[in-house]
């Protein structure tokens, strides 16, 4: 036997270095490709429209996504796991709906956003115990919560309520002034420092990496000795929390509940999260990237907007051809692997 | 196989009488028929004929099922299909004429197939995963049915349009007979042939199916064909009922409908066998649900929270898991060893985008 | 030797899953500095064994000692704990993430509930270095490395754990020459160490080449521990499929056959050189004529399968070539070889034959109905007849075509698939453990009809961890070992004896 000292290196075929730095880079590739599909489409707006060049039509694109961006911070822990959450718009539209009711009988702010958040984390959480526990497919099982959410919204009622408490009122007008006379809503920071946690929880906590692990390789994970039925069941009462907080933030912003609301909703946050650069099979994809993701289709509406002449409906076909081409990109992608 | 074809129908059958006799204590008349100008009339009647477009999409929904698949996006290809047929019928130069309105069912049911092909190509020659790749349509499809109709609600009079969702044959209404028509060109199709037993094989054992030489390609591309054409003969039926296209509301959440008369109806969500048969009881007990609530003066809005719990319930029941559950219940509780199941053994194979 | 007190004690151990006793009694040892290696044919017991050891299973009864203390395992986590790391032949790790990541999943060094990056940095440098991998970014994805690496990178794992037992499933199945050579350096520095290694590999020269003792399994049962120095090739191969010295050499000969196809000067129906598959199988030549049985020896995982999923396209060749009737042809897919008139029954029948909720009937004639398209059914008639006629013939029961195949036995499930291919009137049939599993009655008539289909002139491809089967029905012997074909035997007065010598041969 040779003794440690003695042993040469291994031979081992090693992948030059700038073979491994594409590799690398591969990961972030996707995010990227978005990153300049939205600096391209703001360079276009503003070399057609001269007022687009500014930075509160750049700062609009978020105060008018707030609530999409926190969809797609919980969309993204969802789909990350390779799991897929189709409640979300449902539950956008619950918690509105709840918050509008309760704030009319004359409930205190604070307590009906506690108790939102508690029935949104709460339906997210039973969610997720189902899809773990009865092993039942999770698109079916969203599926079954967006009815449960959606007829729950008509129970309470089928008419629009407007929301005049002067908390929400407020939150609605005010505007946070930034340097260069531009401003921002409260609603803004509170979306960009869920960005930030979900960011920090996602890269910086054994929880985060569980969620990476379990989307690249649930059966690894498990041999591994992590916690896979937590995390997997804690990622779907994450994400009804998140659309918790986006029904408030839309209730901000349009100040009414209404039970046919955020319609459609989810397709826009799986959408946005598949655009920036997220695999729907789990494992790869970056919560910032979903932000960009969520820009790019505030752009599109902006672009049409500006336009005049476009209608409204081409935002639904341009996402829906965005998200064709980046499935589209992931199967190269999947195939190349 | 005849215990178990029998086992899978008479739940749902037994299922459907009961709602039927619940209607009918609350409501006397509820069975009763009777014959008006030449029509038939009754809550049956009613039922069947609301339900009509629902039955459609879920016969081709059950196809799409057995083979492991989904198909989302049939409430999009409903509204595009409308959206078709009246656009043409309000912009030809005849819009009252029966020509007209058979050419604008023509290309109504053209888009459709066209739709099906592309979800059949995204899912059996690139590899997409069905709820994916059918998600694509469900979001633009909405949007093109929009671009169809300029973002308004075209009414369209034209009374060979509007037979056929609101019109009568032999004292029937039309849309029951064209759905009675699919339902036999479905049953004949896939029994006649031996696409039924194909479609099943894929479903039941695709890695065997490959084995044997079986193409699923084909089958594959087929059975999403047929779900998108069916579903564009429901967006006719649908637009023609209040003779208007609405690109927004038509066939909003109608493929949850289906998806839930399939489930009902006793075809596993997991692929394999199906009855179609079931399919169209699961779809009359959900449409009867619908009834029931209005009869028992339930606030209609309730019943989407219905719809909700009933799906959980039965997909509860057909999880291996919550079988296992239950008959460990009965059998009392076992000694907590753990044994391997199909998922933990088998090394995780990732679904393909 | 170190006669000390074993670090793994497993005694008594039973796990049965439905229907089947996986483990019976089986007892195991495992010292520490030592490689052991854990051997036995497919189904054997090795990985219920190992996973009973790492917390996959839960065992019925008996008791599993380790460094002294009792255990009961019920997930991996707690194996772990207990000092037990695992690496599987399919690298259990995520490609998804970096190699630091892989190296310290689920034990990274936290700062205040945080990630402590710069430490697992530091920490896996560390290991990677113990390991003589210093060259590896530890930044870098793990999909951008090669299979071998990916597994000396899940020893690191174990290592870093600090590992008492280190558990190697098949960790050579896919390395090549050079690579299995330094995954044995680092083997063998581990074992220096200290550490209790157990390796399970299929591969026969591996195991005389590496470990120090080996226990042996058979049907789930312990057959014995042995000093791999003292037991010959032989012995092992014996006392892997349970036939002692003497009983072989008294086994009756296999009448030699000479059938007509080669003897005729026909062409050979299929001939392959070289064929082969990256991470399969390798150099494998191979004719067979018309009218001829040819048998593929080896032991179970040796490789045969591969090579009657390549001759079936079931998976694509990448070398060598194969011509069928002297044409060369790729075979892309299952459906282009039965296009050319193969057919092919499947070792596994529940996962890769039966359609296990259609009829006996749907079972029977799929593969002809596949050939014809969905569009032209046949018709009910001849499905009629057809099935008519191969209940009767191969006595299927019950004789009713109706019934679901899940809920026939395995011998009838067998002839259901074997009569799917016969109503294609297949040129060559490959029959992979056509009577594994099923009762003596069926299990006669299914060697009787192979040698009644080669007297007809139908080529046929026999697999069968039976040697005695295999001797008995081929007119020639492939003999399979280490996963690819070492020797081709004409079946005139050979032994089971000789077959299995030419089996342990080979490096000697």
């Amino acid at each position: 036997m040779s003794p440690l000292s003695t042993l040469t290196p291994p031979t081992v075929k090693k992948p030059s270095p700038a073979r491994s730095r594409i590799r690398g880079g591969a990961r972030y590739a996707p995010t990227l490709a978005t990153l300049g599909l939205f600096i391209a489409m703001f360079a276009v707006g503003a070399g057609m429209y001269p007022s687009f060049l500014s930075g509160q039509v750049f700062l609009n694109l978020f105060i008018d996504n707030t609530f999409l961006i926190v969809l797609a911070v919980g969309m993204t822990f969802v789909i990350l796991t390779g799991g897929i959450d189709l409640s979300v718009g449902a539950v956008v539209a619950l918690s509105m709906m709840v918050s509008a009711t309760l704030l009319q009988h004359g409930w205190n702010p604070a307590a009906v956003i506690i108790l939102v958040l508690l029935i949104g984390g709460g339906l997210g959480l039973l969610m997720g115990l189902i899809i773990q526990y009865f092993d039942i497919q999770p698109f079916i099982v969203t599926l079954a919560g967006m009815f449960l959410a959606r007829g729950l919204c008509y129970v309470i009622s089928l008419d629009s309520i407007p929301v005049t408490d002067e908390f929400f009122t407020n939150m609605a007008q005010a505007q946070i002034p930034l340097p260069g006379d531009l401003f921002v809503s409260p609603g803004v920071l509170l979306a960009l420092a869920i960005v930030a946690i979900a960011f920090f929880v996602l890269h910086h906590t054994r929880f985060g990496r569980t969620v990476y692990a379990i989307g690249g390789n649930e059966h690894s994970a498990m041999l591994m000795g992590l916690a896979v039925t937590r995390t997997k069941i804690l990622v779907y009462a994450l994400s009804g929390l998140c659309s918790a907080i986006a029904g408030i933030l839309f209730s901000f912003y349009s100040l009414s509940g209404y039970s046919l609301a955020a319609q459609g909703m989810e397709l826009d946050a799986i959408a946005a999260v598949v655009i920036g650069g997220t695999l729907l099979t789990g494992g790869t994809g970056y919560v910032l990237g979903s932000v960009v993701g969520v820009l790019v289709l505030g752009i599109v509406q902006t672009f049409i907007a500006y336009d005049g002449t476009l209608s409204s409906w081409w935002t639904k076909i341009v996402i829906g051809g965005l998200l064709l081409v980046f499935i589209l990109l992931q199967r190269l992608f999947a195939r190349r692997a | 196989m005849k215990s178990l074809m029998k086992n899978r129908i008479a739940w749902p059958v037994i299922a459907l009488t009961l709602l039927l006799l619940l209607n009918q204590i609350f409501r006397p008349d509820f069975l009763s028929l009777r014959m008006q100008d030449g029509h038939l009339y009754g809550s049956i009647i009613d039922i069947m004929r609301n339900g009509a477009p629902t039955i459609l999409i879920a016969l081709g929904m059950t196809l799409v099922i057995a083979t492991r698949g989904i198909d989302l996006s049939v409430g999009a290809v409903v509204a595009i299909a409308g959206a078709a047929s009246c656009a043409y019928i309000v912009a030809s130069p005849e819009p009252a004429s029966p020509v007209t309105a058979a050419t604008a069912v023509l290309i109504a049911v053209i888009a459709g197939l066209l739709l099906g092909v592309w979800n059949g190509f995204l899912v059996s020659t690139i590899g997409v995963q069905p709820i994916i790749a059918t998600l694509v349509l469900m979001t633009a499809g909405r949007g093109i049915a929009q671009l169809i109709t300029g973002g308004q609600i075209i009414s369209v009079s034209n009374d060979s349009y509007k037979s056929i969702g609101a019109g009568y044959l032999l004292t029937l209404p039309i849309s029951i007979l064209i759905t009675a028509a699919v339902f036999v060109l479905a049953a004949v199709l896939t029994r006649r042939t031996a696409l039924g037993t194909l479609i099943e094989a894929v479903g039941i054992n695709p890695v065997a199916s490959r084995l044997a030489g079986i193409r699923a390609r084909n089958i594959i591309w087929i059975v999403y064909v047929f779900s998108a054409a069916c579903a564009a003969i429901a967006g006719l039926m649908i637009s023609s009922n209040v003779t208007a296209a609405d690109a927004n509301n038509a066939g909003l959440y109608i493929e949850m409908d289906a998806i839930l008369a399939v489930v009902i109806g006793g075809t596993s969500l997991a692929g394999g066998r199906y009855t179609l048969v079931g399919t169209v009881v699961g779809a009359f007990i959900i449409q009867t649900l619908t009834t029931t609530v209005y009869t028992l003066g339930i606030p209609p809005e309730v019943t989407l929270v219905f719809k909700a719990l009933v799906v959980i319930t039965v997909c509860l029941l057909q999880a291996p898991k919550a079988r296992n559950l239950l008959r460990n219940l009965k059998a009392g509780p076992k000694p907590g060893s753990k044994k391997p199941d199909s998922k933990e053994l088998g090394s995780k194979e990732k679904v393909a985008v | 030797m170190n006669e000390i007190v074993p670090v793994v004690e497993m005694t008594d151990i039973a796990i049965g899953f439905p229907g089947v006793k996986a483990l019976d009694g089986v007892d195991f040892r495992l010292f520490q500095g030592e490689v052991h290696a854990l051997m036995g044919e497919n189904g054997a017991g090795k990985s219920t064994l190992i996973k009973a050891l790492t917390g996959v299973y839960t065992i019925d009864s008996g008791t599993i000692t380790v460094l002294g203390a009792p255990q009961q395992f019920s997930t991996p986590a707690e194996s772990q704990a207990a000092g037990i790391s695992t690496v599987y032949q399919e690298v259990n790790l995520c490609t998804n993430l970096t190699v630091e990541e892989n190296v310290l999943l689920g034990r990274e060094p936290r700062r205040r509930g945080t990630i402590d990056w710069k430490g697992v940095r530091s920490r896996t440098r560390e290991v990677l270095a113990e390991l003589h991998l210093g060259h590896v970014d530890p930044g870098s994805l793990l999909s951008s490395h090669s299979i071998a690496v990916q597994q000396l990178i899940a020893i690191a794992r174990s290592v870093e754990i600090n590992a008492k037992v280190l558990i190697l499933d098949e960790p050579t199945s896919s390395l090549d020459a050079d690579e299995v050579n330094q995954l044995f350096r680092v083997i063998r520095d581990l074992r220096d160490r200290g550490v209790a290694i157990l390796f399970v590999s299929h591969f026969l020269e591996q195991v005389y080449e590496i470990s120090d003792r080996m226990t042996v399994l058979r049907n789930g049962k312990l057959v014995g521990e042995y000093m791999t120095r003292d037991l010959s090739r032989m012995e092992l191969i014996s006392r892997m499929i349970g036939k002692d010295m003497e009983a072989l050499a008294e086994l009756d000969h296999a009448p030699a056959r000479t059938r007509a196809g080669s003897a005729a000067g026909l062409p050979p129906f299929l001939e392959t050189s070289g064929l082969g598959r990256k991470g399969s199988v390798s150099n494998v030549d191979l004719s067979i004529y018309p009218g001829e049985v040819v048998g593929l020896a080896g032991l179970l995982g040796a490789g045969r399968t591969e090579i009657a999923r390549l001759i079936f396209g079931a998976d694509r060749a990448d070398e060598g070539s194969l011509k069928i009737k002297g044409d060369s042809q790729k075979l892309r897919s299952p459906r282009t070889a039965i296009d050319k008139r193969i057919g092919f029954c499947s070792e596994d029948r529940k996962e890769e034959g039966l359609i296990g909720d259609l009829s006996v009937r749907d079972n029977l004639v799929l593969a002809m109905q596949a050939s014809k398209g969905w569009a032209r059914r046949i018709p009910r008639r001849v499905q009629d007849e057809l099935v008519a006629e191969y209940i009767a013939t191969l006595d299927i029961r019950p004789a009713n075509p109706d019934a679901l195949i899940r809920n026939l036995s395995g011998g009838n499930q067998q002839k259901v698939l074997l009569a799917r291919w016969l109503v294609t009137s297949p040129e060559l049939l490959i029959l992979d453990e056509p009577t594994r599993g099923i009762d003596i009655g069926a299990k006669t008539q299914i060697q009787k009809l192979v040698n009644k289909l080669a007297d007809e002139g139908m080529s046929i491809l026999f697999i069968s961890s039976e040697l005695e089967e295999v001797l008995r029905l081929s007119d020639r012997i492939a003999v399979i070992k280490d996963r690819a074909m070492v020797a081709e035997i004409k079946n005139d007065d050979v032994s089971v004896e000789d077959v299995m010598t030419v089996i342990a041969g080979g490096a000697q």
